[in-house]
């Protein structure tokens, strides 16, 4: 494992990027931070700009205006950075599937390390996500992990 | 002055649908103010054209995930109205109580976020950890915390057990001291008072002008409310009074919110103790050629759908109205002649998200960056710090 991606899970920063969501994975993202899940004991914060982020949340279903701003973002972030999609339009469009707008499930438009199913996932298997993320990484399982020297 | 030009967008500004706006500032003074919409389209009239009418109130559920309950509320109203037909009763007390829940929730949530924005973070963690509680509710009564499913053209998908309903009475009745007490921390606190009070005034002329719906229209005095306009659920069947305030600043659409959480707190607990007995579907086979409109009370407003059958099993057309629309040109009276620090707050009053303050950025005429929206939100949190410190 490199010594980036090392410091990193120690307490991994989010950004987090709705690329046409309906707001309900968003507000449970925001929900991981309240009182009942507090996942901020971990070191997980939303930082404010994508440059200052080591994961990239992604939720929504990815349309025709937002894929490219996904791949400009996905570009400006300092690397080794990990991308972790939220919510059923997120992993294959879900019910936007037949939308003449969202073309492209999002892993077509960027790589993708980890993905959380349901419509929305529940704080709990955020949580369950991010910890299965970082016991990943630690075992160098990770698919593509050695692009992120 | 020179005139400088304040992207706001277009990526989740406000919560409903992304929005774009365009500042223009002299200094520190907001001098006009430009909307676009249309971000963030998935195209959902059409898609609800492509499924059945069963399958479409999933699609419509998706349009907003706070107002899960609202648009499939209008969507099977405007249904029901082509044929036309009356639910069952114990369908329509079942629709109420889902629909005053997401109220409940959607109010706590933008109450939370309106404190981030002021620099109270404490206001922001009491009012999600209350939501929490809300949301346990939600969960018991229709099996999830967001997006409940449980409307249908012609009744409800679920039913409500008799044995959930005096534990959820009971945690109703554990919430309602906690909003009493959040009502008396935003009536009394000074500072609150002297960031919020005057500030992005909405007259009463302007409210009707513009066509305002909802909270934004009632905190000026426009007393307009679906619920008891034109009743429909178990809205006439219940006591309940309409919240409306009268100077349509910031604190009044605090206020409001505030208070009309007990008044729908007071509704679910009237439905849930009077359900009556029966069935809750009328199993709807065909849909005649027809048009029908629904509209249903959103947290923030009317919500307005129209369908058209052509007698086959999918709506020839369906067209959706949300009460945002409506409340954005708003902006143009509230937000002019403020200050940029004030900017945050009277973007959220019509109802926030957090999303758009962090993809804020102000720019000169020749595209420097000055400040994103982090410095935003801290420009405003620093003018709270300062009327507070200026009060000890």
């Amino acid at each position: 494992m490199s010594m980036k991606l090392k410091a990193l899970l120690k307490s991994p920063w989010v950004f987090h990027l709705s690329t046409g969501s309906c707001n309900n994975c968003d507000i449970e993202v925001l929900d991981c931070l309240t009182p009942r899940f507090d996942i901020e004991r971990f070191g997980m914060i939303l930082a404010g700009s994508i440059k200052h982020a080591d994961v990239l949340l992604v939720t929504g279903s990815c349309n025709r205006k937002s894929m490219i701003r996904v791949k400009r973002l996905y570009e400006q972030v300092p690397k080794p950075c990990l991308v972790v999609a939220i919510g059923e339009c997120a992993l294959s469009r879900g019910m936007f599937m037949h939308s003449y707008n969202c073309p492209v499930p999002l892993d077509k438009v960027i790589p993708v390390d980890v993905y959380v199913p349901g419509c929305p996932p529940k704080p709990e298997a955020m949580i369950s996500a991010v910890v299965k993320l970082i016991e990943k990484i630690k075992k160098e399982k990770l698919e593509g992990s050695s692009k992120r020297k | 002055m020179a005139k400088t030009i304040v992207p706001i967008g277009p990526y989740h500004p406000l919560q409903e649908e992304p929005e774009f706006f365009t500042l223009t500032v002299e200094g520190e003074k907001i001098a006009a103010v430009d909307v676009s919409v249309g971000y963030n389209h998935r195209g959902i009239e059409k898609l609800s054209e492509m499924k059945t009418f069963d399958q479409s109130t999933f699609v419509i559920e998706r349009i907003c995930g706070i107002c899960s309950t609202s648009h499939p509320y209008a969507y099977t109203r405007a249904v029901e109205d082509i044929i036309p037909v009356e639910v069952p009763d114990r369908a329509k007390y079942i629709r109420t109580i889902i629909a005053e829940g997401e109220r409940i929730h959607s109010h706590l949530l933008w109450l939370g976020l309106a404190g981030h924005f002021l620099g109270y973070n404490t206001v922001f963690m009491w009012a999600w950890k209350l939501r929490e509680e809300i949301l346990d509710v939600m969960e018991i009564l229709s099996g999830n915390r967001n997006n409940y499913a449980m409307f249908k053209p012609g009744g409800v998908r679920r039913d409500i057990k008799s044995g959930d309903i005096p534990g959820v009475i009971r945690k109703i009745d554990s919430i309602v001291p906690t909003l009493e007490m959040l009502k008396k921390a935003v009536m009394d606190d000074p500072v609150l008072h002297a960031r919020t009070k005057g500030v992005g005034i909405l007259t009463k002329e302007e409210a009707k002008g513009y066509s305002a719906l909802g909270p934004t229209a009632r905190a000026s005095g426009v007393a307009r409310d679906v619920r008891k306009d034109a009743p429909y659920g178990a809205y006439d069947k219940v006591e309940w009074k309409m919240i409306v305030t009268q100077n349509g600043d910031v604190f009044d659409k605090v206020l409001l919110r505030v208070l009309e959480m007990l008044e729908s707190a007071k509704i679910m607990k009237a439905c849930l103790s009077n359900l009556p007995q029966g069935d809750i579907d009328l199993r709807l086979k065909d849909i005649p050629p027809g048009e029908g409109i629904g509209c249903a009370e959103a947290p923030r407003g009317e919500v307005f759908h129209y369908v058209r059958s052509d007698g086959t099993n999918r709506p020839a057309r369906h067209k959706v109205r949300a009460p945002t629309f409506m409340n954005l040109p708003t902006y143009k009276s509230t937000i002019v002649g403020e200050t940029i620090s004030d900017a945050t707050i009277i973007l959220a009053a019509i109802d926030p998200c957090y999303c758009c303050t962090e993809r804020v950025a102000v720019r000169n005429v020749k595209g420097k960056k000055l400040y994103n929206g982090e410095d935003l939100v801290r420009l405003s949190q620093e003018k709270t710090e300062k009327i507070r410190k200026s009060m000890k």
